[in-house]
């Protein structure tokens, strides 16, 4: 094979890497760095406005006198997505209403005394622990806070858990 | 427009591959289904309001005031369905003609993307209505990413903006389903095009002797050119007979029973009845996506050599293996829901093994003595081996579909179809 003269002056410099390849080697390096500045922009426009939301300050929410609920009952507040369970011993909490399982809505059924799943029937007592899979955890709940002897829920707060503890009952 | 349509196709072609029963001419149904998307869509996008408090309202607007919406939006609706089932057809023909190795393997991924898009497409569709049956199917199917190891919750977080679905869910939604993915749909459809030509066509079974040149106009141009009107015209049939499902406005606080996923995650929703969520949701679907991925670049001995079922020993063994998938997935079905449930018996041990890893072993186990005991009889080549175990896969992946779809009813209990 003949070569030309440039290439054979191009081959002759003194590192090996002649002036072509550097070029080519330079828009290659621009090129990947340009792709990846353009993801990172991408990447970053697209999670820096998701959840925005997700930790908002306490929301609290006015659900009545702790008086007004009577112990073993269970008051829907469809507004704040939550019960509000009071136990036989007088302690509060506040149960989302999302099933653990896939995230349907659970109903509280008074004469059997358990929350029922309409979606795959798993059941939940009135702490929220699982009488019935497929759910594998407890009801997730909101913190409750009494004040002067008025319940307050914050909504903003959702809490999970593995499985009911005694701490989570407040009482008045 | 006419040099557009003659642009994508070569100027001559083999005789033999216009024969119907070579492709079925289920890839040119596919790609007509998408422009019929692409226009329905466009029209409903004049309308529709992606946002919670209108999304609902405008559908009912455009079904009630819009002339012709109503039919507009049956048409998009049906059209979505017949896009994937027509899709996967053409997956199951292109894989049992042998058609996706060598210069094909590129084209092959390439249309298990395309796949995976229709199916993106479909279910981003599918809240858009934000209507009961949306808002709990989509509540719970992304809550199945919820239960993927490490990433899950934090996944589904992001894909639905909250841990419920909210304002920011349908807006995302709706920019993946009527900007980003019908996007990708146009330049990939034409990609997949242009390498079917530089693949040189399709895959032609060795013939004796050459078969004849003909050219594109008229002889393929006109065949394509009636199976699109006779698929527009079954299409319009479906859409004037069957209207689009609506149900009341979406109610977060007031869950449907049964609440499914959409039908083609039945499957998929089916499995997590039987198995702990990190084989249903995780392990079972990416091994077979792996698999199927992974198809083209097996070493195989010989060619391809383009016949259906590559041979009478391929076609026998396919049969036996559907055969044998039908009666583990069905036993398997109901030996769960009547007989025994792991979770139940095992007591106390957890559920990822009571659940998981034990049923998925006795799985194994059928499966392998089934190998070795009968299969392995058949003496079959490499590609007829991957082609019984595609065989499995799909008819276990069929049979789970229609249980969820047709035979579940309320609690998700088993029923019949009239049941439903
Ligand atoms: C492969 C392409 C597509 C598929 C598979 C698809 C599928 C679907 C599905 C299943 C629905 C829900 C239908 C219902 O329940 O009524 C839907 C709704 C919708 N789609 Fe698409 N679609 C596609 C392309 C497009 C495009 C290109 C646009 C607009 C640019 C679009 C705009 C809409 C709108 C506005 C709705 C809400 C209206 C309604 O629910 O009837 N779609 N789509
Ligand atoms: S979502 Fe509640 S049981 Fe499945």
């Amino acid at each position: 094979m003949k070569k030309t003269v440039q290439e054979i002056a191009e081959r002759n410099t003194s590192d090996g890497i002649n002036r072509r390849d550097f070029f080519g080697m330079a828009w290659k390096a621009l090129g990947i760095l340009a792709g990846l500045e353009a993801s990172g922009m991408i990447i970053s426009y697209f999670f820096s406005g998701k959840n925005k939301n997700t930790n908002p300050p306490k929301q609290l929410l006015e659900a009545g006198p702790a008086n007004a609920f009577l112990p073993g009952s269970v008051t829907a507040f469809m507004g704040g997505r939550f019960y509000l369970a009071r136990q036989q011993d007088g302690g509060f909490i506040a149960l989302s209403l999302r099933c653990t399982h896939l995230g349907c809505s659970v109903s509280w059924e008074e004469n059997k005394k358990r929350f029922i799943c309409p979606c795959h029937s798993s059941a939940f007592d009135i702490r929220g622990e699982v009488l019935n899979p497929p759910a594998a955890r407890a009801l997730d709940y909101y913190p409750v806070l009494i004040e002067n002897g008025v319940v307050k829920v914050d909504i903003g707060t959702l809490k999970e858990r593995k499985t009911f503890r005694k701490e989570q009952l407040i009482y008045a | 427009m006419r040099n557009i349509f003659l642009h994508l196709h070569p100027s001559n072609i083999s005789e033999s591959s216009l024969r119907f029963n070579r492709t079925f001419g289920l890839g040119g149904m596919a790609a007509l289904l998408i422009v019929i998307q692409m226009i329905t869509g466009i029209l409903l996008r004049f309308y529709y309001i992606p946002s919670p408090a209108e999304a609902y309202n405008s559908i009912i607007f455009i079904k009630n005031q819009v002339l012709f919406g109503q039919f507009i939006r049956n048409i998009h609706y049906w059209s979505g369905v017949f896009l994937l089932l027509i899709a996967f057809l053409h997956f199951l023909r292109v894989f049992f003609t042998g058609a996706y190795r060598d210069s094909r393997s590129v084209n092959w991924i390439f249309g298990l993307i395309l796949l995976l898009l229709i199916v993106f497409a479909n279910f981003t569709g599918y809240l858009l209505p934000w209507d009961q049956l949306a808002y709990w199917a989509i509540t719970v199917s992304t809550n199945i990413i919820g239960y993927l190891p490490v990433i899950g919750e934090s996944l589904r977080d992001s894909i639905i903006g909250g841990k419920e679905l909210n304002a920011g869910t349908l807006q995302t939604f709706f920019a993946f389903h009527t900007a980003l993915f019908p996007f990708l749909l146009i330049a990939i459809v034409f990609y997949h095009f242009w390498r079917v030509r530089k693949a040189g066509g399709v895959l032609l079974p060795e013939t004796q002797g050459k078969s004849k040149m003909v050219p594109v106009m008229p002889n393929l141009i006109f065949r394509e050119f009636i199976v699109g009107l006779v698929l527009i015209a079954s299409l319009l049939i479906f859409a004037a007979l069957f209207n689009a499902p609506l149900l009341d406005k979406a109610n977060p606080s007031y869950s449907m029973n049964p609440t499914k996923a959409p039908w083609y995650f039945a499957g998929v929703q089916e499995l997590l009845i039987h198995f702990h969520p990190f084989f249903a949701a995780f392990i079972i679907p990416l091994s077979v996506m792996l698999f199927l991925a992974w198809i083209p670049f097996f070493k195989y001995n010989e060619p391809p050599n383009g016949h259906w079922f590559i041979s009478g020993k391929g076609m026998e063994s396919s049969k036996h293996t559907a055969v044998f998938s039908t009666v583990v997935t069905l036993a398997g079905i109901l030996f769960n829901a009547y007989v025994l449930n792991f979770e139940m018996v095992m007591h106390g041990v957890p559920a990822l093994i009571s659940n998981g890893v034990i049923p998925l072993l006795i799985l194994l186990l059928l499966m392998g003595s089934y190998y070795q005991f009968y299969l392995k009889g058949f003496r079959l080549s490499k590609a007829e081996l991957v082609q019984a175990a595609f065989v499995f896969i799909m008819v276990a992946f069929i049979l789970l579909s229609l249980t969820g779809i047709f035979f579940r009813g309320k609690d998700m209990e088993l029923t019949f179809p009239w049941n439903v």
